[in-house]
């Protein structure tokens, strides 16, 4: 039998129907490459902080009873992902599991209800196989400010895989999941896809529930997948999607179909599609080599019938300030609930006052102690029309951007970050550096709109690069069909990385 | 320096947070840079834009405000580093 981390999520499924696969067979399959490459003698990747063996295997077995009853009685109902085993990054509450956030604060803390989107995927069949790493309350730009240890990128060792996500997007690169869950506050589902060859989808603000996320930045924070290719994420993409009442900002709109069945419209599936290609992502401090990778995508692109385009974001250059005083002041307050009293770490003290500050100052890390400073100063007496009142209003005039845009084209391409993954370390004592590496992957997030990144080459030291495609609001559907009308001519998203 | 030492102190206090010695040193060199670096805000003109317009629209309509089931109290408590007749244990606030 071939190795079954090799299948897709797609592959899995079908091979589980046809009976081809035990759901055991699959789970034990991805346990063992776990235990090798993952918890086993260093160098281990490091992408899971915890796991969930026993109850994985229970429902492995629980899944195979169900098919075998289904392949007597095939017209009974049998859910979309039975038996597929998925990790979630830290920062989802599964019942039962440590949810640490990547923070000591949280170290012991098992939260008792699920995230909606954990429990959208536990009602499709699906199965977990533990959580994943990420910088400490998804801070971070290469899980380098995790509490628990980086993750190593599975293309090199030495290098981060990219964060905040970086544990989930490391886990599918490495064939640790078919696919798991992320979140993308700033871009920490699209910079660690791009940095491991994954695919990953941001989708559009109040597209998925967050009943169950912990909170960072609430005018930012959104739920996505990453995935070995786009059909992957789209089908996990969809059973997260829509409406939840748990959640006052999810949106009570339709989750459109998305048609990943393989190459439609003959051999110009893009005819007609316009694509905006923003000059203000092709600027000096982008790597050449990433810069050429994402042109030949463009190019690829057009031979399939798009049609690109320049276009102009002006306000691009300033997404950087306005994130990174919005995101820390909704930070700033979002994470007071880390006092010591209801969960988490307490640090005695004789009165309450000390309680919280000894607790949060031995609780939380340096990355998000920083993000809290920055955000208090920006909310504070005196500066809070100079910092967040004027970064609120340049993030309208970024918004805005993107509608005129949006007015000329269909799609937005672009790279994902400026440069391929960096080494463990490199930004170490400099976090404005660090914070640049986000410059290309703000924007989507301020504005709202959906964004997917997906690979497209590798640099000259073997490093893969991905490109990102932006779309208007409520449109992943547009940004997957295009995706996958690549990876149709394209065969970046099946190369993987030499670990055994 | 965007921030002097006494500041940095300052938000440390509002935010409720004790910062060793070497932290406030790294802080106040690390935020001030940053803080230097966003001073380009300022050149972008907003005169005809109001802060909420900033605000992303999302899902607005709310749930029906009914009785239902919550978590159960064992469950709510479970976490909590100290409980005391199903209730959070703190220390005294005045003294």
């Amino acid at each position: 039998m071939p190795d079954p981390t090799d299948l897709t999520l797609m592959q899995a499924v079908q091979a589980l129907r046809a009976g081809e696969l035990s759901c055991r067979q699959l789970v034990e399959a991805y346990l063992g490459r776990i235990q090798r490459l993952d918890a086993g003698l260093e160098p281990s990747l490091h992408c899971f902080l915890s796991l969930a063996p026993e109850s994985a295997r229970f429902q492995a077995d629980a899944a195979d009873r169900r098919l075998a009853a289904w392949r007597k009685d095939p017209q009974a109902d049998l859910p979309p992902l039975l038996g597929v085993p998925l990790a979630v990054k830290d920062v989802l509450c599964v019942a039962g599991m440590p949810c640490t956030c990547g923070s000591r604060i949280l170290q012991d803390f098992v939260p008792p209800y699920h995230a909606t989107a954990v429990q959208n995927l536990l009602d499709a069949g699906a199965i977990l196989l533990g959580k994943t790493n990420t910088d400490e309350f998804a801070m971070g730009s290469s899980t380098e400010n995790s509490a628990y240890g980086v993750t190593h990128n599975p293309w090199d060792v030495e290098r981060v895989p990219g964060g905040s996500s970086g544990g989930s997007a490391a886990a599918v690169a490495a064939r640790l999941a078919p696919a798991a869950l992320g979140t993308d506050t700033g871009g920490s589902v699209r910079q660690p896809a791009s940095f491991c060859g994954v695919t990953g989808i941001k989708p559009t603000y109040g597209r998925v529930s967050r009943y169950g996320l912990v909170a960072y930045g609430s005018s930012l924070d959104v739920v996505g997948v990453l995935a070995r290719d786009a059909a992957d994420a789209a089908v996990v993409f969809r059973l997260i999607a829509g409406r939840d009442p748990l959640d006052a900002t999810s949106a009570d709109l339709p989750v459109p179909s998305i048609d990943t069945g393989g190459q439609a419209g003959g051999d110009q599936p893009l005819a007609g599609l316009r694509i905006g290609i923003p000059e203000e992502y092709f600027v000096s401090g982008l790597q050449q080599e990433v810069a050429e990778r994402v042109r030949s995508a463009i190019a690829a692109l057009e031979a399939l019938g798009a049609q690109p385009r320049p276009v102009s974001l002006p306000h691009t250059q300033f997404a950087l300030p306005v994130y990174y005083l919005v995101a820390p002041a909704e930070a700033s307050a979002n994470l007071a609930r880390y006092d010591g009293i209801r969960y988490g770490m307490r640090h005695e003290a004789a009165n309450l006052g000390e309680v919280y500050r000894r607790t949060r100052g031995a609780g939380f890390g340096a990355e998000v102690k920083r993000r809290i400073m920055l955000g208090t100063y920006a909310l504070s007496a005196g500066y809070y029309d100079a910092y967040y009142g004027q970064a609120q209003k340049v993030r309208a005039l970024i918004r805005s951007d993107f509608e005129s845009v949006f007015e000329q084209v269909d799609v937005i391409a672009a790279p994902v970050a400026p440069t391929t993954a960096f080494k463990i370390g490199e930004h170490r004592d400099d976090p404005l550096s660090m914070y640049l590496e986000d410059v290309f992957t703000l924007p989507a997030n301020l504005a709202g709109v959906p964004g997917l990144a997906f690979p497209v080459g590798f640099d000259s030291q073997g490093l893969p690069v991905g490109m990102q495609l932006m779309g208007p609001h409520f449109r992943e559907d547009l940004l997957f069909w295009v995706a996958h009308q690549y990876q149709q001519i394209t065969d970046w998203h099946t190369r993987q990385p030499r670990l055994e | 320096m965007t921030l002097t030492q006494a500041q940095v102190e300052h938000i440390a206090a509002l935010a409720r947070l004790e910062l060793t010695p070497e932290e406030k040193a790294s802080f106040h060199q690390q935020l001030s840079a940053i803080l230097d670096y966003f001073a380009q805000l300022q050149e972008v003109d907003t005169s005809d834009i109001s802060p909420e317009m900033g605000e992303i629209p999302a899902g607005s309509s709310l749930r029906l405000d009914e009785p239902r089931p919550g978590l159960p109290l064992e469950d709510l408590l479970s976490n909590a580093p100290q409980v005391e007749d199903d209730q959070f244990r703190v220390p005294p606030v005045f003294e």
